[in-house]
């Protein structure tokens, strides 16, 4: 090896390592957050996280202590809703678009599902409020639920497009030339093997629902007191969070620390939920 | 029984196309379980077959071999019309049992004339077991003695049964790729169909494998039509009765076996089966 060739070789080995420290430096940057996150959290509210955080309800403004057990169940029971509505919606589009899509009609509903991903969730809040609240004239958990439905729709029907699409053209072939027809091909060969990927967007629609406060506000908008009336007012953490945390009550305060550290440990949970009980049967091959 | 199936499906050629004889002349003993007429399949502008009048013969296996590019699979996928899944379309006339298949649902068509694949593709998510059943039960079969049954059978037809038997349970995608071919003939048997069209079955395989998957057409053919589509020369010569030779989307030459491979009639064809082109 001449002169020259060696400094080559020696710059491009710094260029490699430059690079690999470049990408190792970008991933400490993107997990970081959740990791800071997760333990300020953890640590501001720790001291208001026990037995009757969860099961106790709010207490009356000036005592100290209670818990808030209304919005964990508020919480579930909007997801719940939210999901039971925009699960089969987006699902159902997101099969349509993958298997029928492929002309003008589908391509606008495909545009109009990205950019509905896009609206500002404040928004869609409105939407609910016009379409479920004016019409029943009062707050309830069913407007809260349509306006996370709304916003659960695009995310799981692209991810399930997607996804379909990623199913090799060879199953489906093996499905119809059996003589199967076209929608049981689909459904019970072709969504069981995009099954995990759907997950993952279910999930993700499923969190971010979780973690939506401003459609809340205006149409399910929280309540002090035990309910699971699904045409009344409902509690949820994001709002609880959003009423503790600017109260002037140090109290509050912790309180409201403590349920955000709830909201992101629920997230965590469903994923790994979800992850378990999607495992496919088999090991991945 | 198979005089009356030739006269009528030569009489509902007679509708579509003129009465003379189909430009190539057809020389099979047995009589033709499907046919095609003049049939020319496109996709989108191109013209991907032209014009083939051939006769699939009954209870034995037919061959068809040709350059890549030439129509060979486009024209084993007319017969059952997944064709169309691929958005292609076809003209022309395409018979089964003297019916047109384009008359027959593609759905029941699909059950009557089967399909292997190049590639195995077992279904992914299914054991061996749900594999071969899949065809059934999602046809709505719900009987497990006459499920667990066929795939008894099917799986000793397709001469893997002493392999898998120990382990039905198993992911579909576990085993080797030669008892995958194998799994997916299986399951093509298990709807019982009439006719088994097979694209290039042993080309993703060993040596073994491909011999093993001979032996079975070759044992098949007592119970079914066979259509295979090979790359393959002495795979044609060794496992099929009847030799069609395609180029350029024509049909150039069909006849026994023997005969194509050792007196054919066609240049074309002499020059392809001695590897001077293709």
């Amino acid at each position: 090896m001449n002169g020259t060739g060696w400094w080559r070789f020696r710059w491009r080995k710094a260029k490699n390592l430059g690079m690999s420290t470049f990408a190792a430096a970008c991933l400490l940057l993107s997990v970081a957050p959740l990791v800071l996150i997760f333990s300020y959290t953890l640590i501001q509210g720790i001291s208001s996280l026990n037995l009757a955080f969860f099961v106790q309800m709010p207490k009356p403004v000036g005592e100290t202590g209670g818990g808030m057990a209304n919005a964990l169940a508020g919480t579930g029971i909007l997801i719940g809703l939210g999901a039971l509505f925009g699960l089969p919606v987006g699902i159902m589009g997101g099969i349509y678009l993958a298997e029928y899509g492929n002309n003008p009609f589908g391509a606008s509903v495909r545009f109009l599902a990205d950019v509905m991903s896009g609206v500002p969730s404040i928004v869609v809040g409105v939407v609910a409020y016009v379409l479920v609240v004016l019409p029943m004239n009062h707050f309830s958990a069913l407007a809260g639920g349509v306006a996370l439905a709304i916003l659960m729709v695009p995310t799981v029907t692209r991810t399930t497009e997607e996804m379909i699409r990623l199913v090799p053209h060879s199953y489906r072939e093996a499905g119809l030339a059996l003589g199967i027809p076209q929608w049981k091909t689909t459904v019970r060969i072709i969504l069981p093997a995009a099954l995990k990927g759907i997950t993952t967007g279910v999930l993700l629609a499923i969190a971010r629902a979780a973690g939506e406060t401003a459609p809340l506000l205006f149409t399910a908008l929280g309540n002090r007191f035990w309910s699971t009336a699904v045409d009344q007012p409902i509690a949820s953490l994001t709002v609880f969070i959003y009423d503790y945390a600017k109260a002037p009550f140090e109290d509050w305060n912790r309180q409201a620390w403590a349920a955000g550290f709830v909201l992101i440990s629920l997230i965590l949970v469903i994923s790994v939920i979800f992850r378990v009980v999607t495992r496919s049967r088999y090991a991945e091959h | 029984m198979q005089n009356t199936d030739t006269a009528h499906s030569v009489a509902s050629m007679s509708m579509e196309i003129p009465l003379a004889e189909p430009p190539q002349p057809v020389q099979t003993a047995a009589a033709p379980k499907m046919r095609t007429g003049n049939l020319n399949a496109y996709f989108g502008k191109t013209r991907a077959l032209r014009d083939v009048s051939l006769s699939v013969p009954e209870q034995r296996v037919l061959a068809i071999i040709g350059p890549s590019g030439c129509g060979k699979s486009t024209f084993l996928r007319c017969l059952n019309r997944m064709h169309e899944v691929a958005g292609g379309t076809m003209k022309g006339e395409v018979t089964l049992d003297g019916t047109d298949v384009l008359a027959i649902d593609p759905v029941l068509l699909r059950r009557r004339v089967g399909m292997v694949f190049q590639k195995p593709n077992p279904f992914p998510t299914m054991s061996i077991f749900d594999n071969v059943a899949a065809g059934l039960r999602l046809n709505g079969v719900r009987d497990r003695k006459f499920l667990a049954a066929t795939v008894e059978r099917t799986l000793r037809q397709a001469a893997l049964w002493d392999e898998v038997k120990d382990s039905l349970g198993k992911s579909g995608a576990s085993i080797s790729g030669g008892q995958q071919q194998r799994l997916c003939i299986a399951r093509t048997l298990a709807v019982n169909p009439e006719v088994v069209l097979m694209d290039e079955p042993a080309s993703a395989l060993d040596p073994l494998s491909t011999a093993k998957i001979e032996e079975l057409i070759y044992q098949l053919k007592s119970s079914y039509t066979i259509v295979i589509v090979t790359h393959n020369m002495q795979q044609a010569a060794r496992v099929s009765d009847v030799t069609a030779f395609f180029y350029l989307g024509e049909l150039i030459e069909v006849g026994d076996t023997k005969k194509v491979f050792t007196t054919p009639v066609k240049k074309q064809t002499e020059e392809y089966i001695t590897g001077r082109f293709g």
